[in-house]
């Protein structure tokens, strides 16, 4: 009934390559989450601002980032903006396409986590002479950025699991793009993504792992 | 000085304020009591510009805080406030409540925001629990903590709105220890409180409020003993 002889000293001979894909899968989830972090953060204060021009902006860019495909998303960042003369290379694209999707998530999070933040606290930090920012930065945020860690921690998940999605931007160093690149000159199919599979669940697993340990470490109130 | 001038102020259709006069010299202790919505701690946060006026004002040592252009943020320096609960930063620990804002505010250095922390922690009997968060706390001693940071700031008045209200029975002896401690030293301050016997016992003024006016203000045995509007006699035979 099957007629495919499995190979995996073959496949597994790709495993040098592939690792190093991995490390390009993480530098871009890694990337994308901090740029995400920090936009996501941005988009907070705007949609807290009371600006109705800036909580605008901040809505469309949630709603966008939300309610279309990631896939969409980089291929906008690369070819639609291409289609206006900014190119950017696979990378760029990708790097910024996952980190918009980020920030749209995270911002959402951060909005959530807001809520279970008691007025008192902004109350009691502007009663001390803070002033609105001090009181933000310095009783807010970290309460929300504790808030919404374990949502982050998916988010990351996600954002390493959206690296393959540089596909359709001709993507070719990050794992899927190796492993991508390697069926098409070897033809062992499954076993290179079967294997490609693997990393990412590690990948994975070892991230969502360390953020609890993190969690434990840094969250001792 | 805190001089309350035909101070009026609504929530939506609800007038909660229904123009108060009131001077508050310094020096003096004045508690402020009545029933539920009577008004008395929206004063309380009006007075330091956390709430808005409709109109009259407010002129704390010479400076009218609800006018354009007053510094707020340097106002609330001199006035700390109290509230009845979820006073605390639950992500740093007691010290770091205490020196945050003498840093971030009166940029104090480090080591100097730390040492007057400590002396405050000391001063309200908090000295052994510097290190710890504040949700090993019990409420009496947030709410003991929250006193020490705002006196951290060298305020020129303390404003206290019902701290004890959200305590267990057994909890609220500590805290109305502290204030008093605090009377004592001639702290100005202003206490909205339930606490009567407490109210009799340290304060220069009562004051009585209800429904949004100032029903009546004297020394306490006055004002206990003999009160004159039927509301406060009706008040103070329900609360005892």
């Amino acid at each position: 009934m099957f007629n495919y002889n499995f190979r995996w000293n073959q496949a597994l001979n790709s495993l040098p390559q592939m690792l190093e894909g991995a490390l390009v899968t993480m530098e871009i989830a890694i990337l994308s989450m901090v740029i995400g972090i920090i936009v996501a953060i941005l988009l907070t204060v705007c949609r807290i601002s009371g600006y109705r021009s800036l909580s605008a902006i901040a809505t469309t860019w949630v709603e966008i980032a939300r309610n279309t495909p990631a896939l969409f998303q980089i291929y906008m960042v690369h070819f639609g903006l291409g289609s206006f003369g900014i190119h950017l290379s696979p990378y760029i694209s990708l790097l910024l396409g996952i980190a918009f999707n980020n920030a749209g998530y995270l911002a959402e999070n951060y909005r959530g986590a807001l809520k279970a933040i008691p007025d008192t606290q902004t109350r009691s930090a502007r009663s001390l002479g803070m002033s609105a920012p001090q009181a933000f930065v310095h009783v807010v945020m970290p309460q929300m950025l504790r808030i919404s860690f374990l949502p982050m921690t998916n988010q990351m998940v996600w954002a390493i699991l959206m690296t393959s999605l540089g596909a359709v931007v001709a993507m070719n160093t990050d794992l899927y793009g190796v492993t991508s690149a390697l069926n098409a000159l070897t033809f062992r199919t499954f076993e290179l993504f079967a294997i490609a599979a693997v990393i990412f669940y590690v990948i994975t697993k070892v991230i969502t792992l360390s953020a609890r340990l993190l969690a434990a470490r840094m969250f001792r109130y | 000085m805190i001089e309350i001038e035909n101070v009026r102020k609504s929530f939506g259709p609800l007038e909660v304020l229904k123009g108060i006069n009131l001077n508050v010299p310094k020096g003096e202790v004045l508690t402020v009591i009545g029933g539920s919505g009577s008004g008395k701690s929206t004063l309380l946060t009006c007075i330091n510009g956390l709430e808005p006026i409709d109109s009259g004002k407010i002129v704390v040592d010479g400076v009218e805080v609800h006018a354009r252009g007053s510094d707020l943020n340097k106002l609330r320096q001199k006035i700390g406030i109290v509230f009845q609960q979820w006073n605390a930063f639950p992500h740093l620990t007691v010290i770091e409540n205490v020196m945050l804002a003498q840093q971030k505010v009166l940029k104090r250095s480090k080591a100097e925001a730390e040492a007057e922390a400590e002396k405050q922690l000391k001063h309200v009997g908090l000295g052994d629990k510097l290190k710890v968060y504040p949700s090993r706390l019990s409420g009496g001693q947030q709410q003991r903590m929250a006193i020490a940071r705002a006196l951290a700031m060298s305020p020129d008045y303390m404003l206290f709105d019902e701290v004890t209200s959200a305590l267990d029975p057994q909890l609220v002896g500590e805290v109305l220890d502290t204030l008093r401690m605090l009377a004592s030293e001639g702290m100005t301050m202003i206490c909205v409180t339930h606490e009567m016997k407490f109210a009799r016992e340290v304060s220069d003024r009562v004051a009585f409020f209800h429904k949004g006016v100032m029903a009546e203000i004297a020394p306490p045995d006055e004002l206990f003993g003999a009160p004159k509007t039927p509301e406060l006699q009706q008040f103070l035979s329900a609360t005892h």
